[in-house]
């Protein structure tokens, strides 16, 4: 004699503790174990894209901070290298050093929201509050550049809005000195801890060829052991002047791919952005960040795509310039909203408790997701 | 077998790591301030509440051209002539009266665009950042320095010299077509 | 003592144990609580490098007090299509299962509640109500996620249970009572004396009892803490997972009921562990009432280093809560029957061992 039993299908609404902002998660449960995962989307759709038609170049850049709002500068990096594309326009050397090293200390920043959030999640509520300790000293970093503690508008086609205040070498050469035992410590807390690691540890394996049909980028892939980072592949900016290594997943604890290597990953990453960062600022070249901001934008007939590592992946801006002073077309690629494909296929046959865990290590935003 | 007692060591030997962590931090002063007592110092470029200086103001535009979020409404009046406005801080003379100066703080995004295309700096940020209202009409701040008896004035004014300019050029108009009418007739 | 002292003053034996049974109730745990949700507010603060309550009274003591008043004063919300009798009945439950404990933990030397010769079956036993209570709690809230909690939280405090049980019949091995009170006697005039160091009685098995008693010690510590439902075995009131779990339905004074019932199972199960392993009220080193010739500030004294070991371990259990993450339903189960109960039998019976011998 067998039961008869039935599928449950639980929803995991929009308003939820640890879905990282408005998900919808339709679960088809058989018990404990998830049958299929539905995502629904659009919750926080602001219409960036077709907005960006109406408004000219430089007006877009604060609706481009929005789209990622954890890691604004690495947006405004994409938009402005493509719009710079399209003009043809070089920039000053101190422009693109003061681009990485905001962009590295953004990659920070979001790195420690999501390893915060993600401890969270998974019931450690104390490695939270180091983490948002260690990026307040960032925002301040970020406040007293541009006055801005989220949302920049720092990086302008052509330079920068801002040149750097004075003070801000010798900050951000104490912080990187600050953050470094910070490291150490969140691994003691939390990455070596056995309960952790019994939570993560073969949890929502994605193998690399999944990962790669997918079209998965940044840690997420990373953590798969594809050894891909457009910093080293299409180096923009001045990336190839730094000797910096980019972190793979190796299965150190259990397998290739799991959660705790693409925890693992992002704090390696922030060690490197670390690396980075002092490098930047020995080699800053004098200079001034605003002779090449052009009086008016126009560019020419044509289109441009031009692409940046961010936090979460690969951040693409393809732009259609019809020779007005709007653009024709922003399309953005967001790499949270490609990098969510994935949850199905991660959560099958896992239990209830384990889609946490998965969305979490998978770090998206829903600003990027529904833009 | 023995991983079986392996396992079971690591996690207590992880645990107490974890736990030394805490307690040192239990001795580590706070590092947050209690807010209302105590404000922090912000920075010199910081970007809240936009002010507007009306001395200085010329009525250009630009920055309500600037303005991604379409926040600023400007409404300008052509002096008549003969009326002085002064100059501004920079040595520019005003030719306009702005009549209406509007800024929704509520759709301003903060974004700071409007500060720079101004001629005569007169729109920066400030760092106040404690203007919360209970009503939304309360966050449309309206900078101009004139009363509304003064603004309506002005408008009035314009529009009477417009009038007399359009009666003038008709009663010129009017004139040299008579006289043209005038030297047809002549011979 | 105080129990004749209330016979002299009432004249009938049972008001005097009627009082006397509820001194512990008003006198202590109600303030023990208030002090127990602002200590835990505290100390996880200061943990985390910020400050915690600050604006109520001087440094926030006089939270709880604000926190009571606002729970007074909420609406009684009782979803729609329910058993209104289960969902009532429920918080009142778990606090009697959490609340009749005390009656059988010696506080003092002259104040036990009701000085029982089964103690700590009885105690075992009265905690199982907890379980009756949630499941009312869960099944009643007519919520798909409180009824996942509650089932969870049920079969959680059944399978810790068994370890618990299995360190106590080791200790009946050793001092061959299961009465608290005597149990705490016995550990008296020095901390050489207590059971978790080996127990009042010289020789060799003493110094064999040593690191078996630490392993027991270690082992009812984790099941206790099951048992109260604590991380890192909160799942039944995960907050990121189950929003609360089984009390996710409750507002007002039976919410207040629930969070007061945990704090109470929380001292209830560190007094108990005092008192086996840490010599209960008796003192590390002589009394001062002793040295001073003072006899009647020995109870007080007594008081006072119960109330201290009690909350020692309280304290380490909020410090547990603030460092852990939280252990998945299956992890949970694997640490009871895989880890627990295995080295729990293999303890009892070298103990048994050791004591025949």
């Amino acid at each position: 004699m067998s039961l008869k039993t039935e599928e449950l299908v639980l929803n995991m609404g929009p308003q939820h503790p640890s879905t990282h902002g408005v998900l919808r998660l339709e679960l088809t449960l058989e018990g404990e174990i998830i049958k299929e995962v539905k995502t629904h989307i659009g919750y926080l759709h602001r219409c960036f894209e077709k907005h960006a038609e109406v408004m000219t170049y430089p007006q877009v850049i604060p609706y481009v901070d929005r789209i990622d709002y954890l890691s604004s500068m690495g947006n405004e990096f994409g938009y402005v290298i493509t719009v710079e594309k399209l003009l043809g326009i070089e920039v000053p050397e101190r422009v693109h050093f003061i681009r990485v090293i905001m962009a590295e200390l953004q990659r920070i920043a979001s790195h420690l929201v999501a390893l915060g959030t993600y401890g969270v999640d998974i019931g450690a509520f104390t490695p939270f509050l180091f983490c948002f300790r260690d990026r307040e000293k960032i925002l301040s970093l970020f406040e007293m550049t541009c006055g801005a503690r989220l949302l920049y508008n720092y990086m302008w086609v052509g330079g920068l809005s801002h040149d750097l205040h004075p003070n801000f070498v010798t900050q951000t050469k104490e912080f990187v000195k600050y953050f470094r035992p910070k490291v150490v410590e969140l691994n003691d807390l939390l990455t070596n801890n056995q309960i952790f690691i019994d939570r993560t540890v073969n949890v929502g394996i994605l193998p690399p060829e999944t990962a790669i049909n997918y079209g998965v980028s940044g840690p997420n892939l990373r953590a798969s052991g594809v050894k891909w980072d457009i910093r080293k592949i299409e180096p923009y900016a001045v990336y190839d002047r730094f000797d910096f290594e980019i972190p793979v997943g190796k299965g150190k604890i259990g397998t290739v791919g799991d959660c705790w290597d693409r925890y693992d990953i992002r704090i390696l990453e922030m060690e490197q952005s670390l690396r980075i960062i002092e490098q930047a600022l020995e080699q800053l070249p004098d200079g001034d960040v605003s002779s090449a901001i052009p009086r008016r934008i126009r560019p020419p007939v044509g289109h441009a795509y031009g692409r940046v590592e961010n936090s979460r992946g690969e951040v693409g801006y393809f732009i259609i310039s019809n020779g007005t002073a709007n653009p024709f077309r922003v399309k953005v690629r967001a790499p949270s909203f490609i990098n969510l494909g994935i949850l199905n296929e991660l959560c099958k046959g896992h239990l209830v408790a384990d889609i946490v865990a998965i969305i979490g290590s998978i770090d998206i935003v829903l600003g990027e997701v529904d833009r | 077998m023995m991983g079986y007692f392996k396992k079971g060591w690591i996690a207590l030997k992880t645990i107490f790591i974890g736990m030394k962590v805490t307690f040192k931090h239990l001795f580590v002063p706070a590092v947050t301030i209690q807010y209302p007592d105590v404000k922090l110092q912000l920075p010199e470029r910081e970007r809240n509440r936009l002010y507007v200086n009306m001395d200085d103001c010329i009525g250009c535009y630009q920055c309500a051209r600037a303005c991604p979020a379409d926040c600023i409404i400007i409404e300008t009046v052509k002096a008549i002539p003969g009326e002085n406005l002064g100059q501004t801080s920079n040595g520019k003379r005003k030719a306009l009266w702005v009549t209406k100066f509007d800024i929704d703080l509520a759709k301003c995004c903060y974004c700071q665009l409007c500060v720079f295309p101004c001629p005569t700096e007169c729109i920066y940020m400030t760092d106040v950042y404690e203007f919360s209202e209970y009503y939304r009409e309360n966050l449309i701040y309206d900078y101009v320095t004139l009363t509304p008896a003064e603004r309506e004035e002005k408008k009035i004014n314009f529009a009477n010299h417009e009038k007399e300019k359009a009666a003038a050029k008709a009663a010129a108009a009017q004139k040299k077509d008579s006289e043209t009418k005038k030297d047809e007739k002549k011979p | 003592m105080i129990y004749n002292f209330l016979l002299k003053i009432t004249g009938s034996s049972i008001a005097a144990s009627f009082i006397q049974s509820l001194l512990p109730l008003f006198l202590f745990i109600l303030p023990f609580a208030l002090f127990a949700v602002l200590a835990e507010r505290k100390v996880s603060a200061h943990m985390q490098d910020r400050l915690g309550p600050m604006r109520v009274g001087y440094h926030g003591i006089l939270q709880t007090i604000a926190d009571i008043l606002k729970l007074l004063q909420k609406e009684d919300i009782v979803p729609h299509d329910t058993d209104k009798s289960f969902f009532n009945l429920a918080p009142i439950i778990v606090f009697v299962g959490s609340y009749a404990v005390f009656a059988a933990i010696p506080f003092s030397g002259a104040f036990i509640g009701a000085n029982l010769n089964l103690g700590l079956f009885y105690i075992i036993a009265v905690s199982g109500f907890v379980v009756v209570g949630i499941l009312m709690a869960g099944w009643s809230s007519n919520n798909k996620y409180s009824l996942l909690g509650a089932m969870r939280s049920a079969a959680q405090i059944i399978s810790y249970e068994i370890p618990t049980i299995l360190v106590v019949v080791t200790i009946i091995m050793i001092t061959g009572t299961l009465n608290l009170y005597t149990l705490s006697e016995m550990q008296t005039s020095s901390f050489w004396n207590w059971i978790i160091f080996g127990g009042p009685v010289w020789g060799i098995s003493k110094f064999l009892f040593i690191p078996l008693m630490i392993l027991d010690f270690l082992i009812i510590y984790i099941s206790t803490l099951a048992e109260v439902n604590r991380t890192p075995f909160d799942i039944p009131e995960a907050e990121s997972e189950l929003v609360a779990g089984y009390h996710t339905e409750y507002s007002g004074m039976k919410f207040a009921i629930f969070f007061l019932s945990e704090y109470a199972n929380m001292f209830a199960v560190s007094a108990i562990i005092a008192a086996i392993f840490f010599g209960g009220f008796q003192s590390p080193f002589g009394y001062l009432g002793n040295t001073l010739g003072l006899p009647w500030l020995i109870p007080i004294e007594q008081f006072f280093w119960f109330t201290a070991k009690g909350l020692f371990f309280v304290f380490v259990q909020i410090w547990l809560r603030w460092t852990l993450p939280r252990l998945r339903v299956d992890q949970l189960m694997a640490v009871c029957w895989k880890y627990l109960i295995p080295f729990a039998v293999v303890d009892l019976f070298l103990v048994g061992l050791i004591t025949v011998l």
